[in-house]
């Protein structure tokens, strides 16, 4: 077994962290760890310095006070600990983002004790340096509290949250407890846009609805009842500001008609994350435009359609183009 | 990677914690250091209270340059206590100056740990403890504003003395079971011990009159029985055979493990608490009988072992009746015989006088003390200036002193006059706390008399005090002294109401002295063979302090598991109110309901009945009302069922 693999192992014996876990996360005792902090080690050479002096001055007030400060720092150790026992942790929903802005998580502590929390940091794992970065917050007695957490994103697919670490060091900087959970919530990330790139492919079809009535931006052709996933830009917001029932603007266009985005007619030089990008952009683009549209991937047929839902089914075809979709 | 400034409040328990470390130092320190602390601590709370910005670093550099020559012009060194401590109290206030991140916080609150140790190395009474008691909650209320957010300077201070509180048991069960080592380890400076008032082993004039200022004690007896009477209350300390005319020294002596003499006489049975005085001298009632681990010196004062610089509790036995020095040598006696040439010629021919006058050399004492007497010698705190031979200047001239004239004279007299003779010092009276019942003896009863030796008799003691001033035996140096200009104020017998306050406030000292200062490896093993541990080592020692410590940790841990839900404390709460009722009669029927009991209740005792239906439709809405908690509620339930007080 080679030294991360150890490591990791290791990490799981000694953390009890195997994997995601099923929400809620109850903190036991078994699972939060106490150590003392840098500070506290430097307490603990005074200390003992001071025990010295006091038994080569024969000094009985130096005995009384450095076990007092020995106590106290003693006391804290189990203040932090009851700092963390018993909170449990909820994960909230994660919205998709694009491949490049960072994902959020929203994690839901709730403390059910009659007992304030004081001085809380959550990140992910990893270095103590990160977690000192992290803001820290209060919790109330009987109350919850959403936290983001941040994560940056480098691949389209799924981003599973990692292993968190919850910190405190509350009362006295002492003493650090910590408890280590992995939440089972996961991200999806979308291909990023490409930057640049041809237009989108409006009229170059030759197959589609050619004379017919197609949906345009150009004349305005009438007005029909709302439906849900119209785009925000055609509602007849002058009617429904008159207090009046909402409409959607139609328009007729000339060469206003369903887009099919099909992966088969892109050049045959692009690479797989190339296509994906372009028909990211691609997707966006008819969205805002508010063109119906369809997407063609190998294996996938998704029918022209709009609306978030529509343009989220797609996405999510092409963030997980190509892989495992558990 | 900058670290966040400190808030003001951080910055203001960072300075109470330095300055209660700091102050206390003040009663010792160059009256220049203290100045120079005062104005930095001042300056650093100026700048935390206006928010500027902490000085320059070069400013800082020359200021830590200028404390070091500052403590070189005061000490003339940079070793040792009292120079260490000064630089200590120096570099905090600077550091302060400098203090502006968490890390350097926490840095000064270490140091202010040192300066408290520091202060305990010059007192340890009560006062001190109850600053040090102080000064730990303002460090953990520090701690606590460096990790926490900021909070009023009450509830910060209320959570800093609650985690205080909670140390004590354990600090409790450590100061009783860590094993006692008696120190020192290593080789202490030179100037550890200083500031000591008490006796020395040498005697110029005027010497037991500066100790005789003090009203500090220089210990305590408590006698099984009654205590002698005031004649015999004399407790030797350095026996002084050595003079070149002016300055009395202790003479070369031989030291054993057993008393040269026979114990006989009357017995008196008493502990000592010496207070600590850095030799060796014991200042038993003469003559103490043959005790284990002391030592016993040719001109028989008791010893320890070793200096004492902590406080020293001792049992003894003391037989005043004893006849000492029967075979002394002629050594000895030839020393006591001894007188420079040249000096006092007054007194030598005063002294061939007496010889001439004598039938036999055992009445030259008794021609001595008439003569004295008859001279009218006054006896005062503050003799007139003296001329070059001094007992000359005081039998013939002045005619004032106080003991140790009158001692230094007689004794040069009866060398004159061919009687071996001695200065003896040491205490002479003491009195009984009234609240306590110990024997208090003060550096003020410090005294200096005389010893004679005649043939077949030894050594007899004589006070050519008594002879002056007799009251100064029976009742002290404050009923002796017709002046009490001079006296220290809690020895003055004028004040009865003070004299009242003192015995009780020394009771309490005492105890504190025994207890807690006084804690060493004897008393250790003492309280433990109390407690039925007879015969434990460090082994058992640390054995009982980690069990007791793992009860303390366990009954934490179980505190810190405890976890109380909002609808525990809400039956908690209803319980207690149940209770109330039940004790007036009117207990709740298992099957009743709250709405039920409530309206029994009110029927039964209208006058309750309108907090009685708050509290039970209270209950009732927040134990089956609607899920989550409303605080505001539970908050005024609590508070309601806690007033509620049914009669």
């Amino acid at each position: 077994m080679d030294l991360p693999a150890l490591r990791a192992t290791l990490h799981r014996w000694l953390f009890r962290v195997s994997g995601p876990e099923p929400a809620p996360i109850q903190l036991g005792q078994r699972r939060i760890f106490v150590l003392p902090t840098r500070f506290g080690l430097a307490l603990a050479l005074t200390l003992l310095v001071m025990l010295l002096a006091s038994i080569n001055y024969t000094l009985s007030l130096g005995f009384a006070l450095t076990f007092l400060i020995g106590s106290v720092a003693w006391i804290s150790i189990h203040h932090a600990f009851r700092n963390l026992v018993g909170l449990s942790i909820t994960p909230g929903k994660a919205e998709a983002v694009f491949c490049g802005t960072p994902a959020h998580f929203g994690i839901v502590l709730a403390n059910p004790a009659l007992r304030p929390r004081q001085g809380l940091r959550l990140a992910p794992s990893g270095g103590a340096e990160a977690i000192q970065r992290a803001e820290p917050f209060d919790l109330p007695a009987c109350s919850s509290a959403v936290t983001d957490i941040h994560l940056a994103t480098h691949h389209r697919g799924w981003l599973a949250l990692p292993r968190l670490t919850l910190e405190t060091r509350h009362p006295l900087g002492l003493i650090r407890a910590w408890s280590l959970f992995q939440p089972d919530v996961r991200c999806l990330v979308y291909p990023a846009p490409e930057t640049d790139g041809p237009a989108l492919p409006v009229g170059r079809e030759t197959d589609s609805g050619l004379g017919g009535r197609g949906h345009g931006q150009d004349d305005f052709a009438g007005l029909r009842h709302h439906q849900p996933a119209d785009s925000p830009r055609h509602v007849a917001w002058k009617a429904v500001a008159r207090g009046g029932p909402w409409r959607t603007k139609e328009f007729d266009g000339a060469g206003a008609r369903d887009v099919h985005l099909d992966w088969n007619r892109m050049p045959a030089s692009m690479s797989v994350e190339a296509r994906l990008a372009r028909l990211t952009r691609w997707v966006m683009e008819a969205d805002r435009a508010g063109i119906d549209f369809g997407l063609s991937l190998p294996g996938t047929n998704i029918p022209p359609g709009r609306g978030s839902a529509h343009r989220h089914a797609c996405l999510t075809r092409l963030a997980l183009f190509g892989l495992r979709d558990d | 990677m900058t670290e966040p400034r400190l808030r003001p409040d951080q910055s203001g328990w960072l300075l109470a914690c330095a300055s209660l470390s700091l102050a206390p130092h003040a009663s010792h320190l160059p009256l220049s250091l203290i100045g120079v602390c005062a104005l930095l601590l001042g300056w650093r709370g100026l700048l935390a209270y206006q928010g500027k910005p902490l000085p320059h670093r070069f400013l800082l550099f020359a200021l830590a340059a200028s404390l070091l020559a500052l403590v070189a012009v005061e000490f003339q060194r940079f070793f040792g206590k009292e120079p260490g401590i000064a630089l200590l109290a120096g570099l905090l206030s600077i550091k302060l100056l400098e203090t502006n991140s968490v890390r350097d916080a926490r840095t000064v609150i270490l140091l202010s740990f040192f300066m408290q140790m520091g202060l305990f190395l010059y007192q340890q009474n009560m006062g001190v403890a109850a600053l040090a008691l102080a000064g730990s909650v303002a460090t953990v209320a520090a701690l606590l504003a460096l990790e926490g957010r900021a909070e009023a300077p009450r509830a910060r201070s209320l959570a800093a003395a609650r985690l205080v509180v909670q140390g004590l048991p354990l600090m409790a069960v450590l100061f009783v079971l860590f094993p006692r080592i008696q120190g020192p380890l290593w080789g202490l400076p030179a100037d550890a011990y200083t500031h000591r008032t008490g006796l020395s082993d040498s005697m110029a004039p005027g010497d037991v009159a500066r100790v005789s200022e003090s009203a500090a004690i220089a210990f305590r007896a408590r006698f099984e029985g009654d205590p002698p009477p005031p004649a015999e209350r004399y407790w030797r300390g350095p026996v002084l055979s050595d003079y070149d005319g002016r300055t009395w020294r202790q003479s070369r002596r031989s030291v054993a493990e057993a008393p040269a003499y026979r114990s006989q006489g009357t017995a008196y049975t008493y502990t000592l608490t010496l207070e600590p005085h850095n030799h060796r001298w014991l200042l038993a009632l003469d003559f103490p009988a043959a005790a284990p681990g002391l030592r016993y010196s040719s001109d028989f004062q008791l010893l320890a072992q070793a200096p004492l610089h902590a406080r020293l509790r001792v049992d003894l036995v003391s037989h005043p009746g004893t006849l000492v020095g029967l075979d002394e040598s002629d050594a000895v006696l030839q020393q006591a015989l001894y007188l420079p040439p040249g000096s006092n010629p007054r007194t030598r021919a005063l002294g061939a006088r007496l010889r001439t006058e004598a039938r036999a050399s055992s009445d030259i004492p008794a021609l001595a003390i008439a003569h004295f007497r008859a001279s009218k010698l006054a006896y005062t705190l503050d003799p007139l200036p003296f001329g070059r031979d001094d007992v000359d200047s005081f039998l013939f001239d002045t005619r004032q002193g106080f003991c140790e004239h009158f001692a230094a004279a007689f004794v040069v007299t009866l060398r004159a006059a061919g009687v071996p003779a001695r200065v003896v010092t040491g205490y002479q009276g003491g009195e009984i706390n009234a609240v306590d019942g110990s024997f208090v003896v003060r550096q003020s009863d410090a005294h200096a008399w005389t010893e004679v030796w005649l043939a077949g008799k030894g050594w007899q003691r004589i006070d050519p005090t008594a002879a002056s001033a007799p009251r100064r035996i029976d009742s002290g140096l404050a009923g002796a002294l017709p002046g009490m200009d001079r006296l220290p104020l809690l020895v003055r017998s004028d004040l009865p109401w003070l004299r009242t306050l003192r015995d009780n406030l020394e009771a309490i000292d005492n105890r504190w002295n025994q207890w807690v200062l006084g804690y060493n490896p004897a008393r250790q093993q003492a309280l433990l063979s109390a407690l039925g541990l007879a015969r434990t080592d460090w082994t058992t020692l640390i054995a009982l302090m980690a069990a007791a410590g793992a009860v303390v940790a366990a009954l934490l841990a179980a505190w810190a598991l405890r976890s109380r839900s909002p609808a525990d404390a809400i039956d908690h709460d209803w319980t207690r109110f149940c209770q109330h009722l039940a004790a007036i009669g009117l207990p709740r029927e298992t099957w009743e309901g709250p709405l039920d009991y409530a309206r029994r209740v009110g029927s039964r005792r209208p006058d309750l009945s309108p907090a009685v239906t708050a509290i039970a439709t209270d209950y009732a809405g927040l134990r089956y009302g609607p899920a989550g908690t409303d605080t505001v509620a539970s908050r005024r339930f609590h508070q309601s069922i806690k007033n509620f007080r049914p009669r």
